[in-house]
């Protein structure tokens, strides 16, 4: 029940704010803070408590077995096999934190920069939020579709009405890109459905059941590929990838911050949740195409952030560029590289949300995102200076931050499946220094180029930042609650492929 | 006492999360003391911790502190720990202590300039990561180091951040050191994948176990990590960031583009050094490497106008030698030519920065003359380095290193004439430009006044510097000449010893007068040329040969260029043309291609029922033939 519980305090939580704007505009932010709050506090509760990290799985996949920390399930509509079936693993643990620590960042961030509609948009952010802590949850295939479009509706809203200049065109993009690709998850949804009970003659959307169905390997091909492209879109993998430096260029700063630092990580998830478990032959198959998109993502999305003039589409497209790692180490699929992968989601989060904001406070203070119109910043505002160096290292991979363990993670982990892979990727982090060192040079170092005051950051923005990066920090020294946590959930998945491996090959084989 | 080991390299961590913070918020003194306070406190521990290694070694001459385990998946289980035998604690020895006098003269040096925490708080941050570096347990943890430090480089070469062209060499610095690095870095991927450890100690045993001499991993492994290592050293062909990192402020060049960062090429490659055993191949090509960059980097030492370049190229040539006996297997002899180097080079860069100072910052060589009067201190103590860097026999700690090194480059069965003649011609070629550059600075006519004259903090580490410039070759000597071991002898508990051939009677000592005449003939030459009749230098000057190959020594050899051509401006090209990512054109063609579709069918909506009807007829009529002609 809690699981729910976790669904519904940040919907109701929209909804209030959304009320509550008519007394004045800033109850809608402590609204949305209390209620992040409360979803904080519910997820720790779960976090720590006792046994958890320490029990070993039990039995492959049974409810109850200790295969999930919580877990809830309640009929919807049983003629049609659906229901509403949450459960959280140490996976969706991590992103659950990940989702409600990024949702308190969009908050703060956008306290002084949102002025309009300040009820209605904490209504689409606390709804944004609400479908992904949605789809970090379902266990069913429709409610899980359910949320990825709930996600969808209010990230449209975020952009097209408090974005910048070309939000209409942004936001646009934004949704026909997700629309059509999250169609084609829809189609390989009902495709497996059909499949699977004519099969088994069991009409069910439940992917503990789905999982380990037996497919021809033509259809198994085409569903896998129908899924793969819907989250493929959203990781994003070139070249599906060029709704996101609109999207994120366009969208207000909170928008940024959740699509990067969140949006982005449902397509990962998707991936190790269902991708592979539930076609793990396809997808080896596919192995090398992913590869090669990965690395190609790699080395073109950190060009492409060194090309950009616009602070905020550099900060983009340095992002297609970390996706490819997090493609990598999926499909390298050993224990390295996923928990490599599952590092990285996290530190990308954090990193590229604290860069999103340090634009987005620039642009409030200078209404401009052109580098070429900035420049010796650093003279006027020390502080933005030492944190935008900071998040810079953290992207280039400097050991003793995250973003380094979960980088050097999935290449030692790919390493071993595809040296060549490793290599070209390990390239890529030259590349992410030119592009990092670059934006410091343009913003911060060199001749004075912006007449006017500026202000350095203040109290509630130093402390945002601060705790990030202390988060960076901690997790690249002391990594080990990361790991901990998801590696019952990595073992399960790697399991549950096993099985299912085996079992087709055995039909297969009877055949 | 061997329990403090973490906190050497902790105290200058904390120096650096106190300052990073506070910036300009502390006084001046304050600032001053924490950061030089932390790095002396860092050497005071190194020197106890140094003493009771000498006194009562730990079993088996090495102590290792484990800290916490950083990572633990799966197999991989790097741990924050350190380890200290006789390379290591050379290494902390050297470089905190140096570290400390560099820090003592930049509160002087640096006290007029604005961003003083600042500069402290990365002077701090780069003193911890290099101890980080050298006391690293495994190889994650070096490179952690590693990473750091060349961060720092980054920093302090673009510590004037307002001037564009300082930014342009830090950048360069690390983009350039970071292609080695990547090398590096699928270097520890190889080793753990085959070998199941990236523990220092516990890679080399099982190497020796699980391969044999020549064999092709361990070859690429060893190469992998030369890739890592020529780039932060400075070697051939990775050493074009190193001139132009003088950019930053004077004692970071002392500090870490001289006496620590720069040699962690050669520790790394000394604290491997089973690996590179067992891989024949890149064993030779470390000393090849060596030799050339000794003899390329000297040619281009002695065209530069701008002292600090001259010593850059000095630096790049030094390490050369360092590199040459890592090559021929003698490893200990490197570690013997990064300390004293450590010393004479620092030294040269703080005397360096004194003229500079004293001169408002002017770095041209030429516009300088007849500075000894003016400033007797620096001149002498500049004159202590020069004679060490030149390898003056008997008296300097450079010649006792240098000759070292020659003499086991011959005897070393990896080692040959061939090498030994290259590094006799390059101490040849470096006595030349030292003495050129002593000559020029502080000889001939004055051309400029020098208004300040170093304090007290600035002239104490020039002192004690110089001191050890002299006195630090004396704890090894060769056998002909008083035939004291004791550095090596202490090297040896960590290193092995060259496996010397046998050499005929008397064939030491005529090896050892060849390599003392070379410095003595160079230091003629310049006299010569610089001092004596310059017109000699003149007239050789400007000959058509000359001058090409001054321009073409002047530029480095061209590599700038030839990386400009082919890595740089191809890179630059492209994201140019790309900048709107052409990826997208097919999507914006969609949205064209619906927007034509769109604009023709709004020109039916004309309004006229005439049009209409005609619509409707034809409609019907091919509606009607494919019904009646199918």
């Amino acid at each position: 029940m809690i699981l729910l519980w976790l669904i519904i305090i940040p919907f109701l939580g929209g909804l209030l704010a959304w009320r509550s704007s008519s007394v004045n505009s800033v109850l809608p932010r402590w609204i949305s803070l209390a209620a992040l709050a409360l979803d904080f506090i519910l997820i720790i509760a779960l976090w720590v408590q006792p046994g958890f990290v320490l029990s070993p799985p039990g039995g492959l996949m049974q409810a109850g077995g200790g295969m999930w920390i919580a877990e809830g399930n309640w009929k919807w509509v049983p003629q049609l096999g659906i229901s509403l079936h949450l459960a959280l693993d140490g996976l969706s643990l991590l992103l659950l934190m990940l989702t409600v620590f990024l949702g308190f960042t969009a908050v703060a961030s956008s306290w002084t920069e949102i002025q309009e509609r300040v009820g209605f948009f904490h209504l689409n952010l606390m709804w944004v939020l609400t479908g992904i802590i949605g789809v970090f949850l379902s266990l069913d295939l429709f409610i899980f579709y359910f949320f990825w479009e709930l996600m969808l509706i209010p990230m449209y809203f975020l952009i097209a009405l408090w974005g910048h200049e070309g939000r209409f065109y942004a936001s646009v993009k934004f949704f026909i890109f997700t629309q059509v690709s999250g169609l084609l998850m829809l189609i390989a949804i009902l495709g497996l459905y059909f499949i699977h009970g004519r099969d088994t003659g069991v009409y069910t959307f439940d992917y503990l059941q789905l999982l380990g169905a037996s497919l021809p390997p033509a259809a198994e091909f085409w569903l896998m590929l129908g899924f793969f492209i819907a989250f493929a879109v959203k990781l994003p993998v070139v070249p599906v990838h060029t709704w996101l430096p609109d999207a994120h260029t366009e969208a207000p700063t909170a928008g940024s911050v959740v699509l990067a630092g969140l949006l982005l990580k449902t397509g990962a998830y998707g991936l190790l949740r269902f991708v592979i478990p539930l076609f793990p032959r396809a997808a080896f198959e596919f192995t090398p195409v992913a590869f090669v998109l990965a690395v190609i993502g790699i080395i073109y999305g950190a060009v492409l952030a060194f090309a950009q003039t616009d602070l905020k589409r550099l900060v983009a497209y340095t992002s297609v560029s970390h996706m490819g790692f997090v493609l990598l180490g999926i499909f390298a699929w050993n224990e390295i590289a996923l928990q490599g992968a599952v590092m990285q989601i996290i530190c990308h989060g954090v990193a590229t949300g604290a860069l999103f904001i340090l634009a987005g406070s620039l642009q409030e203070r200078m209404h401009t995102r052109e580098m070429s119109r900035m420049g010796g910043l650093w003279a006027a505002v020390p502080r933005m200076g030492g944190l935008a160096l900071f998040f810079a290292l953290a992207a280039l991979g400097l050991p003793g931050m995250g973003n380094f363990i979960g980088e050097f993670l999935v290449m030692l982990g790919t390493f071993r499946v595809s040296a060549a892979a490793a290599v070209i990727a390990a390239a890529g982090v030259i590349t992410a220094t030119v592009y990092a060192l670059w934006m410091i040079q343009r913003v911060f170092h060199g001749p004075v180029g912006f007449k006017g005051e500026i202000p350095d950051f203040k109290g509630r923005e130093t402390f945002t930042l601060a705790v990030m990066v202390i988060i960076i920090i901690w997790l690249g020294l002391y990594p080990r609650a990361v790991f901990t946590t998801a590696k019952p959930a990595l073992d399960n998945l790697q399991k549950a492929v096993t099985v299912t491996e085996t079992a087709g090959k055995q039909i297969h084989d009877g055949r | 006492m061997f329990e403090l080991l973490w906190l050497i390299p902790a105290l200058p961590f904390a120096g650096f999360l106190i300052l990073a913070p506070a910036g300009s918020k502390l006084a001046r003194p304050l600032t001053a003391l924490i950061g030089v306070g932390s790095v002396g406190l860092s050497a005071a521990l190194a020197f106890a911790i140094g003493i009771g290694f000498a006194v009562s070694p730990p079993p088996g001459y090495a102590y290792s502190q484990v800290l916490w385990t950083w990572v633990s998946v799966s197999g991989f289980r790097p741990e924050i720990a350190f380890y200290l035998d006789a390379l290591s604690l050379t290494m902390i020895l050297v470089v905190a202590f140096v570290g400390f006098l560099i820090h003592l003269y930049s509160s002087e040096f640096m006290a007029d300039e604005e961003g003083y925490s600042r500069f402290f708080a990365y002077m701090n941050l780069f003193v911890g990561s290099m101890l980080t570096l050298v006391l690293a347990d495994n190889l994650l943890l070096l490179y952690l180091g590693w990473e750091g430090v060349g961060l720092c480089s980054y920093l302090l070469i673009g510590f004037w951040y307002k001037d564009p062209y300082n930014g342009y060499a830090a950048r360069k610095a690390f983009v350039v050191t970071r292609t080695g690095d990547t090398a590096f870095s699928v270097g520890l991927f190889l080793l753990f994948t085959s070998l199941g450890t990236l523990q220092i100690q516990e890679l080399m045993q099982r190497a020796v176990q699980q391969w044999g001499a020549g064999n092709g991993v361990a070859v690429a492994a060893a190469a992998l990590l030369l890739g890592g290592a020529l780039g932060k050293s400075a070697q051939l062909p990775l050493q074009t960031w190193l001139p132009d990192a003088m950019a930053g402020p004077t004692p970071v060049s002392a500090l870490i583009h001289a006496a620590t960062m720069v040699t962690a090429g050669v520790y790394l490659i000394a604290r491997t050094h089973v690996l590179f055993a067992l891989a024949p191949p890149v064993q030779a090509a470390v000393a090849i490497i060596g030799a050339a960059t000794l003899l390329l980097a000297g040619f281009s030492a002695l065209t530069q106008r701008d002292i600090k370049r001259v010593l850059a190229y000095s630096t790049i040539s030094q390490i050369g030698y360092m590199f040459l006996a890592l090559g021929v297997g003698a490893w200990s002899a490197a570690i013997f030519h990064f300390m004293t180097h450590a010393f004479f080079k620092a030294l040269l860069f703080l005397g360096a920065g004194t003229v500079i100072i004293s001169l408002h910052h002017e770095h041209d060589m030429f516009r300088m003359g007849g500075l000894r009067k003016q400033l007797p201190v620096t001149f002498w103590t500049f004159l202590i380095g020069a004679l060490s860097l030149s390898a003056l026999p008997l008296v300097t700690a450079g010649y006792y290193s240098k000759d070292l090194i020659l003499l086991e480059t011959w005897e070393s069965p990896a080692g040959s004439p061939l090498l030994w003649a290259a590094g006799v011609a390059g101490a040849l070629l470096t006595a030349l430009y030292t003495f050129r550059m002593v000559f020029l600075t502080f000889f001939g006519e004055a051309k400029g006044t020098a208004d300040r004259t170093p304090g007290i903090k600035m002239t104490i580490p020039l002192v004690v510097l110089a001191v050890l410039s002299v006195a630090g070759g004396f704890m090894e000597m060769p056998a002909s000449l008083g035939n004291v071991h004791v550095f090596t002898d202490f090297m040896h508990t960590a290193l092995p010893p060259v496996r010397s051939l046998p050499v005929l009677p008397g064939a030491d000592l005529m090896l050892e007068i060849d390599a003392a005449l070379a410095p003595l003939a160079g230091i003629i030459l310049a006299y010569i040329f610089f001092l004596y009749r310059p017109r000699y230098a003149e007239r050789l000057l400007n000959t058509t040969p000359g001058k090409l190959l001054h321009r073409f020594w002047f530029s480095g050899w061209g590599f700038d260029r030839v990386y400009d051509r082919f890595v740089v401006r191809p890179f630059l090209w492209f994201a140019g043309v790309d900048k709107d990512d052409f990826i997208d054109l097919p999507y914006s063609g969609l949205i064209r291609i619906s927007r034509m579709i769109n604009g023709a069918l709004i020109r039916t909506q004309t309004g006229r029922v005439r049009w209409y009807a005609m619509g409707i007829v034809i409609g019907a009529v091919l509606a009607l033939s494919v019904v009646v002609f199918r």
